[in-house]
């Protein structure tokens, strides 16, 4: 047991002396531990005990590719204002990893908090650090006797000794043990049991010295936490997904999985057999083929994977553009190229899946930036790609798609399924048995189809990814090549009306500087705006693209303005070269500014403030 | 005892009221002369004897010649020639969507012990109700003559280039794998083929047929162990195969002892009058003992190798409703708002 005393005041530098300032729900705590010893619960019901306190708060978790055994950070971010990108720094670390507590003592700011494994001696490191220090295993050994269950619960003792020391209500953290372990009723007295035993070690043992606390707010009333993956496959799922196949990739995995258990759920029809078909595919190959022809064949068809499985599925998907398929490819961006960092988040295929495939291929590309938009989104790609015959891509990434985030509750989708241009035997019938598949009836450069299985001696078409006439017919006419492709490039006109526009928020009059960023990058965004604003009376105006092909207002956003940063989670600034490939000439030089970050963390803001300050100094 | 379906071989319109000619497709454009046109025909005639209704006909394809085969028959029929390779992640995407069409998937060995390889041993681990029909001719065709994987050791290409690699036996695989009917057979043997595809179409499960169909442009020489001459002289159907339909049957008197016959899902009947072998193409090691037998003494057999009735198919393991996927209305595929409070609440 460590002596409270004598260590309070070997950790207690003059700065920090001194009566410290309340930092009243702001903060970051980050848990360091092992990969596989089991702190994900803990950390979900630290996090949930946050929220249920009415703090707006988010969690991520930084993890290594590996099942167990190498280090995994998760970080809570509680911030009153809203504000739950990732921050750079850390204020209060668990250290349970001996692999890495040293280094992450290192780089805290001074003035952070440590709650530790005593036997680690982290207190000897810094001197201008709070120091908690704990014997985790030994009062683990409280707990339970049972040693595979200590190493287990020692990570409950954490959130004890947190709840103490930040003023967690004890109350709250027991609906979030609750909620985390639901029926399971032992787990949910023993791990009560640890967190009380992890109060009882702080109250007895420790001073709090450090300025952070928490308090009650009301900030996410009738809000619930959910990671983007699991909103994606909610969204499928109302939006009538029939036919999933998908092979198993981080961080993609979760949107099929979580998505097949909402249809076990709530889609079996009253004969208790299933109305949807998952499959685990043997590759992205076969999962993207199998996709692609239930889609042919008039289901709601989709799959999900991540860079390695979007460059296996290119060839299939220039079929789709040209043969004229609907069909719904979920994008969980990871760090590429090859293998790259496979559980960290990016937004490295923007280009090539936008590109994706040989030949003249262009696709519409979704952007969600929450996960009220993965729900929508989740719907809204079927009714697109119904609509416009052709592979509807959805970009999300690890840190959309694995993290949980606080949101207002999703909204049933506010009109009727659009099934497209489908011909049925009555149509035909009406229409005399004359179809063709290819031709562009309505103008809008978007054709009829059939389904297999209409019964309708004229509903037959044969479908092929070799050129083709109206018809159908195989031909390598150069003027049947050519007025093909001309009409799908009026399609993707087609589409730029459909999809859904960009969101911009500028103030008025319209300041001389914008930015232009999408998907995750946006709570970092309009962290950074606020604090632009309030620390630096710096205006930025912002547009989110929510699609592509871009919207015009996306040119009339940049032309209004002087300095436009194009924040891209990149290396090679690929939003900022889709945006020059689309504008070109039309945007004046030096009014696109280019902010890069690819390091495989999630967005922050300081980085676009630090960007932007120093941009606008230099403009000044 | 059932009895052969003799009558419908002679009959011009079918018991849909079509004629043969509602079963055809467009003109070929292979070489004059191809094993695969004379598949087709055999298509052509089996399904329109089994009174198949064209509009539930998908034809699924890969690359190669023989993926191009689908547009030459069925004319009424949806068709889809898709990627290299990859007919049956196709052909089960279809079937997933819709499970009243017929799907038939025309591939070649190229398509097939190649490039997809990989996507052939998983479908038929699947059993997806599917005819997969292998047009064999151990040559890549539409890029002029390279061996394809299914190539004989030592078979000679016309340039005197020798193969040295072992063929790979799709059958052989096929039975390894779970394929619950798989057979053999010989582009110049159009009777065995049509009984052959007639019981694959009263299958339920993957059918897998490997048929020797020679190229006669690249592989159809002296030396060559694909050639019609081959197959001709080389054939030896392990025995004579007729397809009964289940409203055909009617008591004949058969010699005892030769005769097995087994029912398929649609209550008709494969009659096999057996030959010197004995053989029992229920027997799962027997037909990979057969294979081997083949393989080591390089014989052509053909015939109906293997046949398991029992197995269940990738849809019974889905749990499918029995409406297609495709079809279901809005009210099936959208749960009401009532579910989506009730998953935001078990969020908060």
């Amino acid at each position: 047991m460590s002596n409270k005393t004598a260590l309070a005041e070997e950790a207690a530098p003059s700065e920090i002396e001194s009566e410290p300032e309340r930092i009243v729900n702001d903060l970051a705590i980050q848990v360091a531990t092992v990969n596989g010893s089991g702190s994900q619960s803990s950390n979900l019901v630290l996090l949930r005990a946050l929220f249920r306190m009415g703090i707006p708060v988010g969690g991520k978790n930084l993890f290594p590719s590996n099942i167990a055994g190498l280090p995994t950070w998760f970080t809570i971010r509680a911030n009153r204002d809203g504000w739950v990108a990732r921050k750079r720094n850390v204020d209060y670390l668990v250290a349970l990893n001996p692999q890495t507590a040293v280094r992450d003592v290192e780089s805290l700011s001074p003035g952070s908090a440590v709650v530790y494994e005593e036997s680690l001696r982290l207190e000897r490191r810094r001197d201008d650090l709070v120091f908690y220090p704990a014997p985790f295993q030994e009062l683990a050994a409280e707990v339970t006797r049972e040693v595979r269950l200590r190493k287990l619960l020692a990570n409950m003792i954490y959130v004890g000794l947190l709840g103490e020391l930040l003023s967690i209500e004890v109350e709250e953290i027991f609906g979030a043990i609750d909620s985390q372990f639901r029926s399971k009723k032992a787990a949910v007295e023993l791990n009560r049991r640890a967190v009380e035993i992890g109060i009882r070690h702080a109250r007895e043992n420790l001073v709090k010295r450090d300025p952070f606390t928490l308090e009650r707010m009301d900030r996410n009333r009738g809000k619930i936490l959910i990671d983007g993956n699991a909103a994606a496959g909610l969204g499928a799922m109302f939006g009538g997904a029939s036919v999933a196949t998908w092979y198993p990739i981080t961080p993609s995995s979760s949107v099929v999985e979580q998505l097949t258990g909402f249809l076990k759920r709530y889609r079996k029809g009253p004969d208790g057999k299933a109305t949807y078909a998952v499959v685990q595919a043997e590759d992205e190959l076969a999962a993207v083929g199998m996709a692609l022809a239930a889609g042919w064949a008039g289901a709601r068809a989709m799959t999900a994977t991540s860079g390695p499985g979007i460059s296996l599925m290119s060839e299939f998907v220039g079929l789709g553009y040209y043969a004229e398929i609907p069909l719904v490819i979920w994008n969980i961006q990871r760090v590429g190229p090859s293998t790259g960092l496979p559980t960290r988040t990016a937004q490295g295929d923007i280009l090539s899946t936008y590109l994706l495939s040989h030949g003249d291929t262009k696709h519409v590309c979704l952007l969600p930036a929450s996960t009220h938009e993965c729900f929508e989104f989740g719907w809204k790609a079927f009714d697109l790609a119904e609509r416009l015959q052709t592979p509807v891509f959805v970009l999300s990434d690890l840190d959309l798609g694995m993290n949980i985030w606080a949101t207002e509750p999703f909204e049933y989708p506010d009109r009727p399924m659009d099934r497209g241009k489908v011909l049925t035997r009555e149509d035909l019938e009406r229409l005399g048995g004359t179809f063709q598949r290819y031709a562009d009836v309505d103008g809008d450069a978007i054709p009829y189809r059939t389904l297999p299985g209409t019964e309708h001696p004229g509903a037959a078409y044969f479908t092929r990814g070799s050129g083709h006439d109206e018809s159908a017919e195989y031909t390598e006419s150069e003027e049947a090549y050519v007025r093909i492709m001309t009409r799908l490039d009026r399609k993707f006109e087609t589409a730029r009306e459909m999809v859904p526009p960009p969101v911009v928020d500028q103030a008025e009059p319209v300041s001389p500087l914008g930015i232009i960023g999408f998907g995750s990058s946006d709570p970092a965004i309009e962290e950074a705006r606020t604090r632009l604003r309030d620390e630096a009376a710096i205006e930025m105006d912002y547009l989110r693209p929510r699609a592509l092909p871009f919207c015009p207002s996306v040119l009339d956003f940049i032309t209004a303005r002087q300095r436009v940063v194009v924040l891209d989670q990149n290396r090679d600034g690929q939003l900022l070269q889709l945006l020059r490939a689309e504008y070109g000439d039309r945007i004046p030089p030096g009014v696109l500014r280019s902010l890069r970050h690819y390091s495989g963390h999630p967005m922050d803001a300081q980085t676009i403030v630090d960007y932007v300050t120093e941009m606008e100094i230099g403009a000044a | 005892m059932p009895a052969p379906d003799a009558s419908s071989r002679t009959r011009k319109v079918n018991r849909l009221g079509l004629t043969p000619s509602d079963y055809k497709g467009k003109p070929s454009t292979l070489c004059k002369g191809c094993g695969h046109d004379a598949i087709s025909s055999q298509l052509i005639r089996a399904f329109f004897e089994s009174d198949v209704r064209p509009h539930q006909v998908a034809k699924l394809s890969g690359i190669g010649c023989s993926s191009k085969t689908p547009a030459y028959f069925l004319n009424h029929s949806h068709g889809f020639n898709a990627v290299h390779g990859r007919m049956p992640s196709v052909a089960t995407g279809a079937v997933l969507a819709n499970r009243r069409l017929v799907a038939v998937g025309v591939s070649g060995d190229g398509d097939t012990a190649s490039i997809g390889i990989g996507q052939f041993v998983h479908l038929v681990r699947r059993n997806l109700p599917l005819i997969y029909i292998v047009e064999n001719n151990g040559v890549y065709g539409l890029t002029k003559g390279q061996f394809s994987a299914t190539a004989d050791e030592n078979a000679a290409l016309r340039s005197g280039e020798v193969n040295r690699l072992p063929n790979i036996d799709l059958c052989g695989m096929a039975i390894e794998l779970g394929a619950t009917y798989v057979a053999r057979s010989f582009a110049g043997d159009p009777k065995q083929l049509v009984a052959l595809l007639r019981g694959a179409l009263a299958h339920n499960g993957t059918a897998v047929i490997d048929i020797l169909s020679p190229c006669v442009t690249f592989n159809n020489h002296a030396g060559s162990t694909k050639s019609y001459t081959w197959g001709k002289d080389n054939e030896e159907p392990i025995h004579i195969l007729d397809f009964v339909p289940a409203m055909d049957q009617i008591e004949v008197e058969y010699e005892e002892g030769t005769d097995q016959e087994v029912q398929l899902h649609d209550g008709s009947w494969v009659r096999l009058r057996k030959l010197e072998r004995g053989y029992d193409p229920t027997d799962r090691r027997a037909a990979q003992e057969l294979v081997l037998e083949a393989n080591e003494k390089n014989l052509f057999l053909t015939g109906l190798l293997y046949l398991d009735t029992s197995k269940r198919t990738f849809l019974d393991s889905l749990e499918l409703c029995d409406e297609p996927l495709a079809l279901l209305s809005e009210d099936q595929l959208r749960p009401p708002p009532e579910v989506l409070d009730e998953v935001v609440a078990s969020y908060r």
